[in-house]
């Protein structure tokens, strides 16, 4: 036996490939899939058919067009296509930087399926449900001490719902000072998430977006110009998405500070400072997690995900509710805040993805959360440090400095050479199992790509994807063509764009397809 | 003996010294600690974090979690009237077992080419949607139906140019903080009062509505049960003055109810929490947003909308998203709104239910929850001082239960309900002062008759006590 796995690149590899039918072409009229149980004998007997009393207009007249299909049929179907998704446990997912694409622990999802939390109604009385309460209200402790804030609520849906939080708390609170009116500017940088602009400009501001310098940061004379009287806040990452930690962080928040305004931290990218840096020690009033980010829930195509807001104690009367109490023996839900912005998704946030990224701590404690981030960022490193040897690849920006969790690489002297791109060489990685993302718009970077290879994934993983990237490049100057032309061994080859910008042609629906694709 | 080297974490596979020694070697780096040199001293923690010492045997993890999920009762384990706006609904298997198949649970943002699956899942899911509503669109899934009935509202706006929305006052108190804090200060939120059966009060209506206003809002059935016959009457009254109907809906519903888009609904959102996702203590909603197949009115959603294409491989199918430019992520606050991760996988979910149930299952399960709750009214309205339903008008799988002449406050009625493992129905006194002691009461298709009959004699023994 040997003592090293083997790094090889696997030319061998399909994906499924089913040729499954549309769903609706599965329809065969009489087949049924579930059987919904009748009432009991004396249900109907004293109410008869149900529908007789309500108004006609009110009774559906056709039925709807949904398709006939049996039982097995219909699990095989949607199996066909579940084969037909990589998602991250098959794939080395760290092409897709700014998500954190780690590992999501099969314990956790086991825990959440628990009937104790899944058929948890949200208004059952409080005492029905002190283990949920415990849960939430235990991560808002342990996220306390990640991050130095004072409270955290757990409502907000996800990242971006998190950031529409924190602007609807700096608007808030200017109001509560008679200051809003005047306070008409939110700050964000070119690197921060789009959300940290969009959700600024959903609440009325007007969105200054300060653009990078040769480091790939922001700067503090660009700051300072562009605060002043009118400014309501800065929203803004740190390490930005080049994975790039911006050292005059203090001084930004200074400077918001000094002339009013609010400070909030988008923590999209926290995934390499666990436990060695904290929100609050830059000075920031608020910050939020993505827990399907840097907390290990999974991130179900899509949601559902989590985006847990913290806030310093003047911040706290402004958090949506409720908010979980706990006096020592109970736990409790608490709608009383005169201040609150009130509500912004439905109950207490999504308790089941809380529920695994507190089990996620609890296996890992405060040191295994260090460790977390400390080899997150060892392994990103050491991808940088391929990469860069990788032919037609470089990553702008802050020569020779090292980066946090993720790095922004461009295929910009690839793509001189030899006109592939990026989106041709990440059509290509999908022949071996493999994603590669951009970058979010506009492309600040020419031909990027995104890396984060998280604390999931062996050497020999890491080697592994490295292995794949190199031989795309090679075929990429080797024989153009085939990088042009791929993928040549995934579920569909290139797509035709042309319906989805076309209104006489989209077909967002069947029924759509139907009346126009046919 | 040399000390035994401590495990690695099974969630960090380099942390072994000896692995880390060689990646810091191949880098020359001399430790983890040289990586953060950006990072300045002042803004280094350097203390410890107050969290409690790592579970890494998942055993001891699974028991740690078990232990204090004991401490919660289910559904499962009661009898729960409990509704408004979350649903104890039968979840069918196969959408646990597709729900939680890795290659959804853990995908994320890959394109067609590595994850084919998820867009013709969700396609397939929009197109569901759109049969069931009986519209040519409906969106990837967003938060819940909080989220979707703010969106509509906003896309309303755009959508007229205008600033006002009226909208219901007979809607989720919860909803409409959420609806006002999205929607404000861009828009203004006017509420609109309702009449003596809890509906919309048309003469009210009428005298707010002018050019304007670019959005009615009203949901049916409606938050308190109730189910609007005249939606016909407040559509011609909406379009006269050139604004947009926007109707909140539940699919569960839809099998047997009249779909919005009918009577005239420009845009109808609601949740699809009911659609075989569980309930996760509130964490299991997805809201969506349905209209007609125009391009003004398409152009100005902010959400994911998966399109139908063919491939350079003839009989191919390929998919991708309509109209990207109008995102957020392709041009930041210059985009509708905003986008990001939401609820893609109960829609999936909802899209297994909805292939499951067919036009036959969905038809069945509305007689079964409109049956279900006729008897729950009539067996309720037998006890001495009840009134069931508490409103006039129609109702579908929930209504309020008007306690006011029995002398029990709804707090003391749960209270004695819960001693005998039933969950009352949610009280209504603090969000709708103006009906006293009234509670809102849901019945699905998990609670039997012979659950029903045993809570009505609890609950006569109860109210007879006082």
């Amino acid at each position: 036996m040997t003592s090293e796995r083997s790094v090889k690149v696997r030319n061998g590899f399909h994906q499924a490939k089913w040729d499954e039918e549309l769903l609706f072409e599965l329809h065969k009229p009489g087949e049924r899939g579930l059987v919904v149980a009748p009432v009991e004998p004396g249900i109907a007997a004293e109410v008869g058919d149900g529908l007789s009393a309500l108004p006609a207009a009110l009774v559906r007249q056709q039925a709807p067009a949904l398709p006939e299909i049996g039982q097995m049929r219909v699990l095989k179907h949607f199996l066909r296509l579940s084969q037909e998704n990589l998602g991250g446990d098959l794939n080395i997912d760290i092409g897709q930087g700014t998500c954190t694409m780690k590992y999501n622990p099969k314990i956790n999802d086991a825990l959440a399926a628990d009937p104790r939390m899944a058929k948890l109604h949200p208004l059952q009385d409080p005492s029905t449900v002190q283990g949920a309460l415990e849960i939430l209200h235990s991560l808002d402790l342990y996220l306390r001490e990640i991050s130095g804030m004072d409270r955290f609520s757990l409502q907000p849906a996800s990242g971006s719902s998190a950031i529409l939080n924190m602007v609807s708390i700096i608007q808030a609170y200017h109001a509560s000072r008679a200051d809003g009116q005047t306070r008409d500017e939110m700050i964000t940088t070119i690197f921060s998430h789009p959300s940290d602009a969009a959700a600024a400009a959903v609440k009325g501001y007007k969105v200054i977006t300060l653009l990078q310098n040769e480091d790939g940061l922001p700067t503090l004379e660009d700051l300072k110009r562009a605060v002043g009287p009118r400014t309501a806040g800065l929203l803004i990452t740190n390490p930005e998405d080049t994975g790039i930690f911006n050292p005059q962080i203090q001084a930004f928040v200074r400077a918001v500070h000094e002339v009013g305004g609010l400070c909030g931290y988008d923590q999209a990218n926290a995934n390499g400072i666990l436990g060695i840096t904290r929100a609050v020690d830059a000075g920031f009033d608020m910050c939020f997690f993505n827990l399907h980010k840097t907390f290990g829930t999974p991130h179900g195509c899509g949601g559902p995900a989590g985006g847990a807001l913290g806030v310093t104690q003047a911040l706290a009367p402004f958090l949506p509710v409720p908010v979980v109490e706990f006096d020592g023996h109970r736990y409790s839900l608490n709608a009383d805040l005169p201040q609150s912005i009130g509500k912004t998704r439905a109950y207490y946030g999504t308790a089941q993805v809380a529920l695994k990224a507190y089990a996620w701590i609890r296996a890992l404690g405060a040191e295994g959360l260090r460790e977390v981030a400390e080899v997150a960022v060892l392994n990103n490193n050491y991808m940088l440090a391929k990469i860069c040897r990788i032919r037609g690849a470089s990553a702008p920006y802050a020569k020779g400095r090292d980066r946090i969790e993720q790095v922004r690489y461009s295929w910009e002297q690839l793509y001189k050479d030899t006109g592939v791109t990026t989106e041709d060489i990440a059509l290509r990685m999908a022949d071996f199992g493999m994603h590669l993302w951009s970058s979010h718009h506009p492309f600040i970077v020419p031909q990027p790509f995104t890396v984060e290879p998280t604390e999931s994934y062996s050497k020999e993983e890491l080697d592994e994807y490295l292995a794949v990237l190199s031989q795309v490049s090679a075929e990429a100057y080797r024989d153009p063509q085939l990088v042009k032309t791929a993928p040549h061994r995934s579920v569909c080859h290139r797509i035709d764009p042309g319906p989805f910008d076309d209104p006489k042609r989209w077909a967002i629906t069947w029924r759509l397809y139907q009346r126009k694709m046919k | 003996m040399a000390e035994r080297e401590r495990p690695g974490h099974p969630y960090i596979p380099n942390s072994a010294p000896a692995v880390k020694a060689a990646m810091l070697d191949e880098i020359h780096c001399g430790s983890i600690e040289e990586l953060y040199a950006d990072i300045p001293e002042s803004l280094r923690f350097r203390g410890r974090m107050n969290i409690p010492p790592a579970l890494a045997a998942e055993s001891q993890l699974r028991q740690h979690v078990e232990a204090i999920l004991t401490r919660n009762t289910s559904c499962a384990q009661a009898t729960n009237f409990l509704g408004a706006g979350c649903y104890n609904h039968y979840v069918p298997a196969i959408c646990d077992e597709i729900g939680r198949r890795s290659e959804f649970l853990t995908a994320y943002a890959g394109e067609p080419y590595e994850d084919f699956g998820r867009f013709q899942v969700l396609w397939e899911y929009q197109s569901l949607m759109a049969e069931l509503l009986d519209m040519d669109v409906c969106n990837v899934p967003t938060y819940d139906w909080f989220q979707a009935a703010s969106t509509s509202i906003r896309m309303a706006g755009r959508y007229t140019g205008r600033r006002r929305a009226l909208v219901a006052a007979n809607i989720s108190p919860d909803r409409l903080q959420s609806i006002r804090n999205y929607c404000e200060p861009v828009m203004e939120i006017k509420m609109i009062g309702s009449d003596r059966t809890g509906l919309l009060d048309l003469e009210a209506l009428d005298a707010n509505l002018d050019d304007s206003v670019a959005t009615v809002y009203f949901e049916n059935p409606g938050y308190l049960g109730g189910l609007e016959s005249r939606g016909q009457r407040i559509a011609g009254l909406t379009h006269a003055c050139g604004a947009l109907l926007v109707v909140g809906a539940d699919p569960s519903s839809l099998g047997v109810l009249a779909p919005p888009s009918s009577y005239g609904a420009d845009l109808v959102c609601g949740d699809i929490q009911s659609l075989g996702n569980h309930m996760n203590f509130g964490g299991g909603m997805g809201g969506f947003i349905a209209c007609r197949d125009e391009e003004k009115l398409i152009m100005e959603y902010p959400s994911r909308l998966f399109g139908i294409s063919r491939t350079e491989v003839p009989g191919e199918f390929g998919f991708g998203d309509v109209a990207y430019d109008r995102t957020s992520f392709a041009h930041r606050e210059h985009g509708k709104e905003f986008i990001g991760t939401a609820a893609a996988l109960h829609g999936i979910t909802a899209a297994v239910y909805l292939a499951l149930m067919g036009p036959g299952g969905m038809r069945d399960l509305g007689v079964h929850l409109l049956q279900k709750a006729q008897y729950l009214s009539r067996r309720l309205a037998t006890l001495p001082g009840v009134r069931a339903p508490g409103l006039d008008a129609p109702f579908f799988k929930e209504f309020v239960v008007d306690f006011n002449l029995t002398g029990c406050t709804v707090a003391e009625i749960n209270q004695a309900l819960l001693k005998h493992d039933i969950f009352g129905g949610k009280d209504l006194s603090a969000e709708f002062p103006a009906l006293g002691q009234s509670a809102l009461y849901c019945v699905t298709e998990l609670v039997s008759q012979q659950e029903i009959d045993r809570f009505i004699s609890i609950l006569g023994t109860i109210l007879g006590g006082k």
